[in-house]
């Protein structure tokens, strides 16, 4: 029987669980953007990150993401320092910036503390949200879960990444509708940003 | 024919000549080998047209009997190619053009007179022509890089008659797996390939990993090879594989026996067709000799290797998507935990080292652990390989003893800045380090001091910098890169590097803010906090170590508009010296948009209106008559 | 339309298959076999080896080696590695773009030229460098690499 702390509490476990299952149990909530329960874990929008030590380095905590960091005995969880804080504002600020009209995003961000007009943004919040340029309109935030969806549920991959980096875009093969999408919807469900829309075609 | 091993024995004692005449130990006068270097960087200049002057001289002498024309790998002094060293001698030839060849071998070998015009000439003083004595060489100690322009690097006859699968042999027969790990672990040998883990730890934990028994790959554990080599201006990994490359596979292989593993993979990029080729090679010939295969030098061990090439991503390099790569999926880093060593390729327990890091294998095991930790500095064991280039006169690839100083290395061995410039800066790591200004210029080189100087020790580049490059103008070009090859899983890198870049730009546009500065910093720690991987975690290091050292240039570009290198465009302007302008019109012929006027023997002008700061006119003038201001 | 399954296609399909080669390994033997990566190709090998043609979408877009659309006749490559960059790299890149009225990483109109930067081929003593068809051509300036346009105009137009 394996043993944890989040946040002060204790849990025991006997089976493989990450951070944010154990979370779960513990009833403590961590924002997520790229998991989806059914689904593998991506460990990519970096929305999850808590602060977490080791038994053997207990004063040298690491910042992990929960949703893919394995819970381990002795394990020693903070989800609300201020170090967590700082890294959870940075990247609501920069999806913010990618994606200013997403309602989900600007959401998730005021729960954080992040105004878009606020007086409260520090030198980095600010040119994010008032100075930076903005490359395309677009509300999606590249959290891989439409891809994984239709590969791991109805197993089409009628969607994949293109390209890499900041030019990289969800889409179906060579850009025009795959042939082996079965308009099941699943992507359309799981996107958190509600940038898929299913249509009926002709 | 499988080779037993008492064989390697046997093979070397029967090329025994080799070894003499190439040692420089040979008997005297009666039997020469003219050593070509046959290097990427000799060949693009020509070497193979020299080997084949020699090559039609002397037969044309009919001397063939006695002196032999030998191919070797990269010796290191690219610069000053192409190269022939003549052994037993030492002697020293450079930049040699297969017109100069006839004289050659009628002075040297005919007359026995050595043609001092085209030996080594340190600036303008006399002709060094022993090898050993050329400083570039004499302060170097060769152990990864032993055979470099010594051996053939397509002859495995030739890799053994020099002492190789020397170690392999005493592995196999002398030694147990344990035993072979307690030797590195006792060496101090750390990861060459930049993170500097102790490798003697790393090959234990994959060695005790449980073998996972179900899943669908036949091999119960891997070790791969990372020949990615992706920092640009690095080069140290593309020479061991083209001019040794039996010395990487004798390595992997004493790490296979040691760790368990059964099946290797040696992970090549593609833009290195030579060493592909050359590696190509020296496993077919391994394999005919029985030292790839079932029941190796008839032990109980059996290892083959695969090759795979890279297609052009930097991110490979990092160790889970090279793995990602070679498993035929999107590079895409992974989390760790589970490592490697535990969870690797195709789930099963794998160890990757760089091929500095294997290359340095088999002398361990032959002249001990004691012999390599003695030489170096307490936490910094052996030697490093190193690609010095940019502003430095002997521009090439050199092996040090850890510890050395960068000025060393730099102004001893490098033979300081061409053309009277002041040094600037040299940078280490690639686009995961930082640059070292003239101040710290005796930090001594290991991992320890490199990291407490802001920057890291990388894979090897050394890139040197002078006055006349912008510290602005280099950060921005590495963030530039590494914008480019970020996988674009995370948000941090993905869309961070991208504004940092953006800001960079702006900067080096003169749209630089007022606490743009302080901007780039903050947002550079956020990128190293919150980054998946180590391309996102360290690629803000070159904009962070440039604002360290060099933070007077960033704030004479954003308050007063001025680059003081006079490099960014926005910033400059060409103007023609009166003074010195000859009216040649060569400036005005050469202009892409013709903004130059002025008649012949006129002084010429240019309109600043239509100019578009290309640097055409200061390219082709003879007379010093453009200026940049 | 159909794309013929030549022998040489058949025996990359069956490495495949037998497990001597990767996906990565497949498409590099494509753009060998093709000088790129055509999709009616991609499609046909997506069919035979029963892997989606999304993942070959994916792979093929992400690396900087594959190619969707055939290269030019003359393949001009300009290292921007560091060691190439810090001796003046960019200019070159910029003349070879005016000397071609195409940008890196685009073919001109009539199909002559491409135009790309190489992250560094190793060959750091000799920067800036410039290789055209796989030929290397080292120690380049403004003044040289014109001179080098020119010259491979010539070659074009002589061979029309």
């Amino acid at each position: 029987m394996a043993t944890m702390t989040i946040d002060g509490k204790n849990l025991e476990f006997e089976e493989k669980l990450t951070i944010l299952e154990a979370a779960k149990r513990l009833q403590i909530k961590i924002p997520t953007l790229c998991y989806n329960e059914h689904l593998a874990p991506y460990g990519g929008c970096r929305i999850c990150l808590v602060e977490a030590a080791s038994r053997s380095a207990p004063n040298r905590s690491r910042l992990v993401p929960a949703c893919t960091a394995p819970a381990e005995d002795g394990m020693v969880v903070t989800t609300g320092s201020q170090r967590v804080l700082e890294s959870r504002r940075f990247v609501i600020e920069l999806l913010l910036s990618r994606c200013p009209e997403s309602q989900v995003i600007l959401e998730l961000a005021r729960e954080m503390g992040v105004e878009p007009d606020g007086q409260n943004l520090d030198v980095v919040g600010h040119y994010l949200l008032h100075r930076a340029p903005r490359r395309e309109v677009t509300n999606c935030i590249l959290c891989g879960l439409c891809v994984r969806v239709c590969q791991q549920i109805p197993e089409r991959y009628a969607l994949s990444f293109k390209d890499r980096g900041i030019t990289r875009k969800v889409t179906p093969p060579f850009e025009r509708v795959a042939e082996s999408c079965i308009g099941c919807g699943s992507c359309a469900y799981v996107c958190p940003t509600k940038t898929i829309t299913i249509e009926e075609a002709d | 024919m499988k080779l037993k091993p008492e064989d390697i024995r046997l093979i070397r004692e029967k090329y025994a000549s080799v070894s003499a005449i190439r040692s420089g130990e040979g008997t005297r006068g009666k039997n020469i080998d003219l050593l070509v270097c046959a290097g990427t960087g000799c060949v693009s200049n020509h070497s193979l047209k020299v080997k084949a002057a020699l090559i039609a001289e002397i037969e044309k002498h009919k001397l063939q009997d006695r002196i032999k024309v030998v191919t070797t790998g990269c010796n290191g002094f690219c610069a000053n190619g192409p190269i022939v060293v003549v052994k037993p001698e030492d002697i020293f030839y450079q930049l040699l053009k297969p017109e100069d060849i006839p004289h050659l071998v009628e002075e040297h070998f005919l007359e026995g007179r050595p043609v001092e015009r085209l030996m080594y000439r340190p600036g303008e003083g006399k002709p060094i022509p022993k090898m050993a004595s050329i400083p570039f060489f004499g302060k170097q100690q060769l152990i990864a890089l032993s055979n470099r322009g010594t051996v053939d690097p397509e002859k495995i006859e030739e890799y053994i008659a020099l002492g190789g699968y020397q170690a392999l042999a005493k592995a196999l027969t002398e030694m147990s797996a344990e035993q072979v790990i307690e030797e590195i672990k006792a060496s101090g040998l750390r990861g060459r390939g930049g993170a500097g883990f102790p490798t003697g730890k790393k090959w234990e934990f994959c060695r005790n990993a449980r073998v996972v028994e179900d899943g669908d790959s036949a091999f119960a554990k891997y070790i791969i090879c990372n020949a990615d080599e992706g920092d640009p201006g690095a080069f140290m990994d593309r020479s061991i594989v083209e001019s040794d490359p039996h010395a990487l596979l004798e390595g992997m292989l004493i790490g296979a026996y040691a760790i368990g593993a059964t099946h290797g993979f040696i992970y090549i990029r593609a833009e290195y067709p030579l060493a592909l080729e050359r590696l190509t090679q020296a496993l077919e010939q391994a394999r005919e000799y029985g030292l790839l295969g079932e029941r190796i030098l008839g032990s109980d061990f059996s290892f083959d290797i695969t090759v795979s090439k890279g297609a052009g991503a930097f991110v490979c390099g990092e160790e889970t998507s090279l793995i990602g790569s070679l498993e035929g999926k999107l590079p895409e880093p992974r989390v760790r935990p589970p490592y490697p060593a535990q969870y690797g390729y195709m789930g099963k327990p794998t160890n990757i080292n760089n091929v500095e890091t294997w290359a340095n294998v088999p002398h361990i095991i032959i002249r001990g652990a004691e012999w390599f930790s003695a030489i170096g500095t307490d936490t910094s064991k052996g030697t490093k390989v190193f690609s010095l280039v940019g502003k430095v006169n002997n521009t090439g690839l050199v092996e040090v003893p850890m510890g050395i100083t960068m000025r060393e290395i730099v102004f001893d061995i490098g033979g300081g800045i061409p053309g009277g410039k002041r040094f600037k800066a040299v940078q280490t790591g690639g686009p995961s380090g930082g640059c070292i200004p003239e101040s710290l210029l005796d930090t001594p080189v290991d991992y320890e001091s490199l990291v407490q100087a802001g920057s890291i020790m990388g894979s090897g580049g050394m890139i040197v910098m002078d006055e006349d490059n912008c510290m602005v103008e280099v950060a921005r070009y590495f963030i530039s890169f590494t914008q480019q090859e970020s996988c674009g899983k995370c948000t941090p890198c993905r869309e961070g590097t991208w504004h940092m870049l953006n800001i960079l730009e702006d900067i080096t546009a003169g749209r630089g803010r007022e606490g743009d500065i302080e901007l780039l910093e903050k947002m550079g720690r956020q990128i190293k906090e919150t980054a998946l991987c180590g391309l996102g975690n360290t690629a803000p290091n070159p904009v962070l170590t440039t604002i360290r050292y060099f933070r007077d240039e960033y704030e004479a570009h954003i308050r007063d508009g001025r680059c003081p290198a006079r490099v960014c465009k926005a910033l400059i302007t060409y103007s023609i010296d009166p003074v010195n302008c000859t009216g040649c019109t060569a400036c005005a012929k050469n202009c892409p948009v013709a903004c130059i006027s002025g008649e012949r023997k006129q002084t010429h002008v240019i309109d600043q209106d239509r100019c578009i700061k290309c640097g055409m006119c200061y390219s082709v003038c003879n007379f010093d008559a453009v200026r940049v201001e | 339309m159909a794309v013929e399954v030549t022998e040489k296609l058949q025996s990359i399909v069956e490495r495949y298959k037998s497990g001597k080669s990767s996906l990565i390994a497949v498409m590099q033997d494509i753009s060998q076999e093709y000088g790129y990566l055509p999709e009616d190709v991609l499609q046909e090998v997506s069919r035979l080896i029963d892997v989606p043609i999304s993942i070959f979408y994916s792979l093929a877009t992400f690396y900087s080696s594959f190619r969707l659309e055939p290269i030019g006749r003359k393949h001009i490559c300009v290292c921007v590695g560091t060691a190439c960059h810090v001796r003046g790299a960019a200019k070159i890149v910029e003349t070879v773009e005016r000397d071609l009225q195409i940008k890196a990483g685009e073919t001109s109109m009539d199909g002559d030229y491409t135009l790309e930067t190489v992250n560094c081929v190793g060959a750091c003593a000799l920067g800036p460098l410039v290789t055209v068809n796989g030929e290397y051509h080292g120690k380049m300036d403004q003044k040289k690499v014109t001179r080098l346009i020119k010259s491979i105009r010539q070659e074009i137009s002589e061979n029309q």
